[in-house]
């Protein structure tokens, strides 16, 4: 199969699965206890108010009309306004995206940069001692909480020492150096679990390649140990992590809620949580169905990358 | 029929009982559920072993660092910190199995209708979990949250549903393998009706896979109710739990910083335990998969 016809198979299963996730998070409103109008009126709730409310965001409609509506919108970038502030969802999301986008991006880095080179090392050398510092390692990194990893962190790197600022995020393009020391602590805090889950999946994947006849041969012909750990050995066990990186992006976007609620990161964690309190739906509902719209995407675009570099799947 | 379902007794008991040697063999394990073990009792045994009122606050003891009168120092509004750790165990644990149990309620009936069933039955419930799983777990729980509204029960009905479609994945799966075993054909070809199938012969063979999803599920929702109750979603002030714990902590991390830690001691150990305890488990039942 080409990569063009995989990818449209691909695109083909992803339209029912968006169109699913967009009917759930819209019938989230129907969790709301009573008459959404009345929730959202708040103090104010004479009849003429909530009337006014019903008539403005379409909740005297038959909900098929009302989910046709708000998906159509969607569609073409509008997902309706915040109820507290009126300003446009969208707009909100574009301007909070970038940051949690920067944010899982520095910790995806960080976990690749270090969680890899950790299991290379783990399964290359001394074994079983290898083995049982990676799995205290990655079971370690997969159980702490890592909101509370952050604010140990803080406490020791900003209370105690004094070196790296606690809060107080910056945007990339006024000060790109003071953008990446307030973003350090918050992506390694992120990217730990990423980290540990790369560091076992590579330890094990290295284990079992480096016992293959191929890498024999390659010891056989007389090449360099480091040549064939990196080269033969390492290409190989890195293919399947392309899919592991995706799906733990989803994680990522998950743990930015709190790393950034922690950090004070004006990023698209911050908007939700703050939208859960003030009862602003509108934007919940809109951060939501972004989140897992690109965590569709990322995972179409792993397995295109996957399809790329395996030559087993092409076959 | 009796002796044939005396032999099937007989082979699931050995079958048990190897897993549980082959359990009982891993040392790390037994110490993690030993460790979990001690926090159950903790947590059952709170208004016992409590040494203070862990709601009662006391402003001539704000803040105070650890000391023989309070072990582990008190917060921010004189409120024992050792007592409010012991107090919310019961609120993590809860938070733990709880939703582990929506999850197994909802998905067993459901993975057998999608196995069972196939047709359209199977794809929609099989394209509504997909739909689930697109979103990010706790994104799930949060948006629950927001509508439901903030509570600890809400946080665990929440995180059961966040949970709920991996089991129903796995659920069917199970099924839908087990379903063409021998046995099961078997079953069916001397009459047994498909009601009697599903109880005697395919719901006792899904339980090992949905065991260990369940442990793994278990540590996953303890952080998501500490995530939750961090972000104030979950447990109600004054109610204590280790996540609203840590919340109240940051704020005061230079002045009290004890406040902060134990907390997060208490969850990183409970969850350690956890998975510790989930490795060996999924060990003992699937030697296959180590």
């Amino acid at each position: 199969m080409d990569l063009l016809g995989f990818a449209l198979r691909r695109i083909g299963t992803i339209v029912p699965t968006l169109f699913a996730v967009s009917v759930l998070i819209f019938l989230l409103q129907q969790l709301l206890p009573g008459d959404p109008a009345l929730a959202l009126a708040g103090d104010e709730r004479t009849p003429e108010v909530i009337e006014q409310i019903r008539q403005r965001y379409g909740f005297d409609k038959p909900l098929p009309v009302q989910y046709a509506n708000w998906i159509g919108k969607a569609v073409l970038g509008d997902l309706g306004e915040s109820y507290r502030t009126r300003a446009p969802v969208t707009k909100l999301i574009a301007s909070t995206l970038p940051v949690t986008m920067e944010l899982a991006v520095l910790a995806m880095l960080l976990a690749l940069v270090t969680g890899i080179p950790a299991g290379v090392i783990a399964a290359v050398r001394d074994r079983r001692a290898g083995g049982t510092l990676v799995n205290v390692i990655s079971l370690s990194g997969l159980s702490v909480p890592h909101f509370w990893l952050g604010i140990m962190m803080i406490l020791l790197f900003s209370v105690d020492l004094g070196w790296l600022p606690a809060s107080g995020y910056v945007p990339p393009w006024e000060d790109l150096g003071r953008n990446l020391i307030t973003l350090i602590m918050p992506a390694i805090v992120l990217g730990t679990r990423v980290a540990a889950v790369l560091m076992r999946h590579t330890r094990s994947a290295m284990l079992e390649i480096l016992q293959s006849d191929y890498i024999r041969t390659a010891h056989a012909k007389g090449l360099p140990q480091w040549r064939v750990v990196t080269k033969h050995a390492l290409r190989n066990a890195l293919v399947p992590v392309i899919t592991l990186a995706t799906i733990e992006f989803g994680y990522l976007l998950s743990g930015a809620v709190l790393t950034e609620q922690i950090f004070s990161i004006p990023g698209m964690g911050k908007l939700i949580v703050d939208a859960v309190f003030n009862r602003d739906y509108a934007v919940v509902q809109g951060v939501v169905l972004i989140a897992a719209t690109l965590y569709i995407m990322m995972n179409l675009v792993g397995d295109l990358l996957y399809f790329v570099v395996s030559p087993r799947m092409r076959a | 029929m009796s002796v044939t379902t005396a032999g099937e007794e007989t082979l699931e008991r050995r079958s048990r009982n190897r897993a549980l040697r082959r359990f009982l063999r891993r040392r790390s394990a037994v110490a993690a559920g030993i460790v979990l073990l001690l926090f159950i009792v903790i947590a059952l045994a709170a208004p016992l072993i409590s040494p203070y009122n862990p709601i009662a606050t006391n402003f001539l003891l704000v803040r105070k660092p650890p000391s023989a009168l309070h072990w582990l120092g008190t917060d921010e509004v004189g409120r024992d910190v050792l007592a409010r750790l012991i107090w919310g165990a019961r609120a993590s644990l809860l938070a733990g199995v709880i939703p582990v149990c929506i999850a197994l309620g909802f998905s067993i009936p459901l993975g057998l209708l999608s196995g069972y069933a196939g047709g359209w039955i199977d794809s929609v419930i099989m394209r509504v979990a997909d739909a689930m799983l697109a979103i990010p777990f706790l994104i799930v729980a949060i948006a629950l949250t927001a509508f439901l509204g903030p509570s600890l029960g809400n946080a665990m009905i929440a995180i059961g549903i966040a949970a709920l479609p991996t089991f129903v994945r796995l659920a069917r799966g199970a099924v839908l393998s087990l379903k063409s075993e021998d046995y099961v054909e078997a079953a069916r070809a001397i009459g047994n009706s498909p009601f009697r199938i599903a109880w005697r012969h395919i719901l006792p063979n899904m339980v090992p896979p949905l065991l260990v999803q369940a442990c793994i599920t278990v540590a996953a929702a303890i952080i998501a109710e500490a995530s939750l109750s961090f972000l104030g979603l979950g447990q109600a002030p004054p109610a204590p739990s280790w996540g609203s714990m840590l919340n109240a902590g940051q704020r005061y991390l230079a002045a009290a910083p004890w406040i902060a830690i134990w907390p997060g001691v208490a969850i990183f150990a409970v969850v350690l335990a956890v998975n510790i305890f989930g490795d060996g488990l999924r060990d003992a039942l699937d030697p296959k998969r180590r």
